[in-house]
């Protein structure tokens, strides 16, 4: 049965009794992930496990995982031949958010290196 | 039907199947996808553009997080409690919208509208604690006049916020028409955005928490 289901589009019903129980597990399982992935992020912090200049890539790598488990588990994104479209519109968007985040981090800290310190363009503009 | 599946879980064959029943719908084989699936995909993508736009407020926040004009900074600002059960309930919200779904799968009116109202009232928290921040905000002089840093945070987090409150107004539109009309093919589509949309708010909400409160207090 949970076959079956791997192949419904976001939201897509089974329509059938396995398919309703099915469906609550999937929440169910989704709900127990996510929850477990932000109580590590708020935690780590706390607990000192975690090298300190290594924490915002742990940070990042735990919500990254954690944004996979609610595609996944809640908004039903598989790879499922009814999927397809969706899947490749999930990748477009990846990219295009990437470009942006990483695109403006990298010209923006280039612009703060080049400029001259402030207390000398006040001295330049007198 | 489960026999066909489980030789060809992927569809790599595509055939055997005859009459054209919905195992390939969507792929191709078998003539136009049904309604449902056409509906949540214009809706996924709608909710692409709306995490494209979220990632801008993203890249002008990350950008500005150390631009403090010699005000206060995340660190001495941000109640990582606070910002706890915040994602605790619009977590716990997201997995009662999915019951309220299952509820309409189901064609069950009273658990439809019971998971509805826990979600509302989890979003509502949600809300209710994020306004308490900014309010607590404004009133120590740290409002979004204060620096770019703070312009950033507000804008950020307040579009997150805008965000859940056209939500939550949705929410009671939904509750509203399954009462009305009961579980019409047009309600259930439209039941199926709405929980998109709310899973695709919580998906926002961790990267403002990691993003915003854990990094910007942690580094």
């Amino acid at each position: 049965m949970s076959e079956h289901y791997n192949d419904l589009a976001p939201g897509d019903d089974g329509s059938d009794e396995g398919g309703v129980r099915g469906e609550v597990i999937t929440y169910l399982v989704g709900l127990v992930l996510a929850t477990g992935l932000s109580a590590a992020s708020f935690l780590l912090p706390l607990t000192g496990l975690v090298y300190v200049p290594a924490l915002p890539v742990a940070l990042v790598v735990m919500a990254i995982a954690q944004m996979g488990v609610h595609l996944v588990f809640f908004l039903h994104i598989t790879t499922g031949p009814d999927n397809t479209n969706n899947v490749l519109a999930l990748a477009f968007g990846v990219l295009i958010v990437f470009l942006i985040m990483a695109g403006s981090l990298w010209i923006m800290a280039n612009l703060n290196h080049n400029m001259l310190p402030m207390t000398q363009i006040m001295k330049m503009q007198r | 039907m489960s026999a066909a599946h489980s030789a060809d879980p992927h569809h790599v064959g595509h055939g055997g199947h005859g009459g054209g029943r919905r195992h390939n719908v969507g792929s191709g084989q078998d003539g136009p996808a049904s309604k449902r699936i056409i509906v949540s995909y214009g809706f996924w993508i709608f909710l692409l553009s709306d995490i494209v736009m979220f990632s801008a407020f993203f890249a002008a926040y990350a950008v500005l997080a150390s631009a403090t004009a010699g005000g206060p900074s995340g660190r001495q600002l941000f109640d990582l409690t606070n910002v706890a059960i915040e994602t605790g309930c619009l977590l716990l919200s997201s997995f009662a919208c999915g019951m309220a779904s299952i509820g309409a799968l189901l064609g069950s009116v009273r658990i439809f509208q019971i998971a509805m109202a826990v979600t509302f009232a989890l979003g509502a928290i949600f809300l209710g604690l994020e306004l308490k921040e900014f309010a607590g905000l404004i009133a120590q002089g740290a409002g979004p006049q204060r620096s770019a840093f703070l312009s950033a945070f507000f804008s950020l987090v307040g579009c997150h916020g805008l965000h859940v409150t056209v939500g939550l107004l949705w929410l009671l539109t939904m509750m509203a028409q399954v009462w009305a009309k009961g579980f019409r093919d047009d309600i259930k589509r439209r039941i199926l955005c709405f929980n998109l949309f709310w899973h695709a708010l919580d998906i926002i909400w961790v990267a403002v928490f990691t993003v915003v409160y854990l990094l910007g207090a942690a580094v």
